[in-house]
């Protein structure tokens, strides 16, 4: 199909962008940045977290106005100076953290991203022509924030639908997708290929984009590596122009588990989120030096466990044992102590206070057992040791231990967090979502982290929604589903039939299988 | 007690005249924190209102030219403030309290001449033939035309913020900032048009109680309407309509318990002096408490600080 697109090159290009550059104090965020977007083409902007990929896009739309170079946009000169000038010359955005507001309803959120919106009552009737037209139902009398992230990305998408747009940016759109709303998502930007608009799709996603785009410029360091069609290359190669090394796998020495270190038994609790699922008789063995891999739709009661894990939420004392002793009615810092650590999903706001600095956040959970408090005086000097420690082993990049949370990328921040768990020498260590959001190099070396604190000997439990991640980790994988969890059962040569069931619940189907 | 000295007509229309201080300057306050900025300076921009609108109508001897100098002053006190928030991001609770501080002193330098002095009055509007009409024309059309701006103001707001696509956008501002500068609104402008809004209501306010309720010029002369406007923004869930309700109840038995205790009331003055306090804040909190939608009125990003980081 795309070849069709490329066949009729005689058109001139709707977007040409050359030597584009924008520096930052202290960092060149583009250089000499030169690409172009045929009109109907799909093209991929790919990049690990930090290339330059958002702050490029930024410049097509107007929020910031690059140094140096120049755009041309259906052969005439391009300088959007607002966003506003952006939309006026066809050029739309859907944001990577939705420009939403959840207390507005969908027409006026559609509203406030129009030049010149039509009166309430129209465009509520037009929202609903163009919602159903492209199979993205949604009602314009909803709040948007009563909707799921996919209903709300609808409204984003909507948004630019209504005011035709010929070039469509998206930025990361699947990051907060269910596998079935990627594919909703998909149907819609192949639809409005087939119309004639242009797409530049931002990701680092390598599957979504041989699946998707006819054309991918790969970014490093905010310059180009490289252009390639990503139908014919494999995700390998694209990897490794964009980390511009050899990918790393993540691998180990295989040896027999030991010891149960964490054990649940009959563990059922309600969610302390009025929307949350309440555990129901979960029971689960996680061996010294064994990897453990829990899978399920998200919702499935995944932060209820790790509450309940972590201690945030207690349960009756023996539902819980690490190292055949009941914890399960002691508080995380008790259970810290003894060796039992966690990192939750949530990085910004759970697992990480993002106003505080880095120190500060390393102080947080790692003051008991990294012995930085003495008789209740905080040991700065020791903290900042510990928070430099964690930026050196894990190569989070930022420019000290002084700066905030919040201004790490989620992917650094993200092996902040884990690896603040991991040199606090775990005997257990439970993570969710330990690579949400994380680019492939980061996520490897996540992977590899994890891996190698199980080879020392310690019990690691992965809770995740990517099924890949937890079969290339896990030695044993089990499913939740509605707040029950599966019988484990050993990862190598689970089929995806198989994970499937597990994943559906169906219980019966799989005894009966193993029996057979 | 003699509670038929107590006329129901006159009651309600003195209702009305205690109320509108407080009616002008919270029904601004709303726009200011549906902006999504917390200015606690209302009580500053009172009094200097109060005191801007005092002297020129005793200078000019037009009380329409003091009520003009009055949304000026306050406007003018406010930009103080929005210049300090919005360009020097400072802490908008310290800058709030510290504009209440700094108008009460300034209000009182500017006022000293003006101790005493007797304002020019300013007549009622003619309504001719409503004005006649048995105990309604007593209550509603036998008032100073500032009265009705006040209503006015009331509905415009409302109108405003529900129909019209400024109102829309200052409520996207005020609901997350950061999306509404991704989306190209400017932030800070519009929030200094709120900010410089309020102020001129706040001051107007003030010069309705030196004007006319009182009326003559003291120091500290509010005491405390604009605390009591704030808190009524808060309850009122910042919509226009409750903050009507809110002033005219807390108006109503202000001036009740006044009526009361000269008719004698066998209640002790203390707890007749608190009930207006109580029952303005029992009432509204019953009104917004309980409705999903009504808590999802409190603006998103009250009080929060913005700055555009590209």
């Amino acid at each position: 199909m795309h070849r069709r697109a490329r066949g009729a090159r005689v058109s001139a290009p709707l977007l040409k962008v050359e030597g584009l550059r924008k520096a930052y104090p202290g960092v060149v965020a583009n250089d000499d940045v030169s690409f172009q977007i045929m009109p109907g083409e799909v093209h991929a902007l790919l990049g690990e977290n930090g290339a330059g990929k958002s702050t490029l896009v930024k410049m097509i739309y107007g929020l910031v106005r690059p140094d140096a170079g120049r755009m041309t946009l259906n052969g005439a000169s391009y300088r959007p100076a607002t966003p506003h000038a952006a939309r006026a010359s066809g050029v739309a955005m859907v944001f990577q953290h939705f420009s939403l507001f959840e207390a507005l309803d969908v027409a006026e959120n559609v509203a406030l991203g129009m030049e010149n919106p039509p009166p309430q009552r129209r465009l509520a009737r037009r929202i609903r022509e163009v919602s159903e037209t492209y199979g993205l139902p949604l009602d314009p009398t909803r709040l948007v924030g009563e909707l799921s992230a996919g209903e709300r990305q609808r409204v984003e998408i909507v948004r630019c639908l209504l005011q035709d747009p010929k070039l469509l940016i998206m930025d990361e759109p699947t990051s907060v997708l269910t596998p079935q709303e990627v594919e909703i998502l998909f149907e819609t930007l192949r639809r409005l290929q087939a119309e004639g608009t242009s797409i530049l799709y931002i990701s680092h996603k390598l599957e979504e984009i041989r699946a998707l785009c006819d054309e991918a410029t790969i970014l490093r360091l905010g310059q180009v590596v490289g252009v390639c069609d990503p139908k014919s290359t494999s995700a390998r190669e694209m990897a490794e122009l964009m980390v511009g090394s050899a990918l790393h796998t993540p691998s180990r020495a295989a040896r027999p588990p030991g010891e149960a270190v964490l054990e649940i038994g009959g563990l059922s609790m309600k969610s302390s989120n009025p929307f949350g699922t309440a555990l129901r008789d979960v029971s689960l063995e996680v061996r010294a030096g064994e990897v453990v891999g829990i899978g399920g739709v998200a919702g499935n009661g995944q932060d209820e466990l790790l509450a309940a894990l972590s201690g945030e939420a207690r349960s009756g004392a023996q539902t819980v044992r690490l190292n055949g002793q009941p914890v399960g009615n002691l508080g995380p810092n008790v259970r810290r102590r003894l060796g039992l650590l966690a990192a939750p999903e949530e990085r910004l706001g759970h697992a990480a206070a993002p106003d505080m600095t880095l120190t500060e956040n390393a102080l947080l959970t790692g003051a008991v057992r990294e012995g930085l408090v003495a008789r209740g005086f905080l040991k700065w000097a020791a903290a900042r040791g510990f928070a430099e420690r964690i930026i050196a082993d894990f190569d989070v990049r930022t420019p000290g231990p002084g700066n905030a949370a919040r201004a790490l990328s989620g992917g650094n921040l993200q092996k902040f967090v884990i690896g603040r768990e991991i040199l606090q020498r775990p005997i257990c260590l439970v993570v969710n979502q330990p690579t949400w959001g994380v680019d492939a190099s980061a996520a490897a070396a996540i992977r590899q982290a994890l891996l190698d604190l199980a080879e020392g000997g310690a019990a690691v439990l992965v809770i995740s929604q990517d099924l890949d991640e937890l079969m290339e980790i896990s030695d044993r994988f089990a499913a939740l589903n509605e707040g029950r969890l599966s019988d484990p059962r050993p990862a190598q040569g689970l089929s995806v039939e198989e994970i499937g069931l597990m994943m559906g619940g169906a219980h019966d189907m799989e005894v009966a299988h193993v029996q057979g | 007690m003699d509670l038929s000295t107590i006329d129901p007509a006159i009651l309600l229309a003195s209702l009305m005249v205690a109320s509108t201080p407080i009616l002008l300057a919270a029904i601004g306050e709303l726009v200011v924190e549906k902006s999504g900025v917390l200015n606690l300076g209302v009580e500053g921009m009172m009094i200097t209102g109060a005191i801007c609108g005092f002297a020129v109508a005793v200078e000019t001897g037009s009380p329409l030219l003091g009520f003009v100098a009055a949304a000026a002053g306050g406007a003018v006190l406010s930009m103080t403030f929005g210049v300090l928030t919005q360009f020097f991001l400072s802490n908008q609770v310290a800058t709030g309290l510290a504009l209440t501080l700094f108008g009460l002193g300034l209000s009182a330098l500017m006022g000293q001449g003006y101790v005493g002095i007797k304002p020019p009055g300013l007549g009622d509007v003619n309504l001719g033939p409503l004005a006649d009409i048995p105990f309604l024309g007593t209550v509603l059309f036998r008032h100073d035309f500032m009265i009705y701006v006040s209503l006015a103001l009331v509905a415009g707001v409302w109108a405003f913020l529900k129909y019209s696509r400024a109102g829309l956008i200052l409520r996207a501002v005020g609901e997350s900032h950061d999306a509404a500068h991704a989306l190209g609104y400017k932030v800070v402008l519009v929030r200094l048009a709120a900010i410089a809004f309020g102020g001129a209501c706040a001051g107007l306010g003030g010069a309705y109680l030196s004007l006319i309720r009182v009326p003559q010029w003291t120091e500290g002369m509010t005491a405390g309407a604009g605390w009591i406007a704030l808190a009524i923004v808060v309850f009122a869930s910042w919509r226009a309509w409750g903050v009507l309700i809110g002033a005219y109840l807390f108006g109503g038995v202000a001036v009740l318990q006044l009526n009361l205790q000269a008719a004698g009331a066998h209640i002790p003055v203390e707890y007749l002096s608190m009930s207006p306090y109580l029952v303005t804040i029992l009432v509204l909190v019953i009104m917004s408490s309980g409705r999903g939608r009504a808590a999802l009125n409190a603006p998103a990003s009250l009080g929060r600080s913005f700055h555009a980081s590209s």
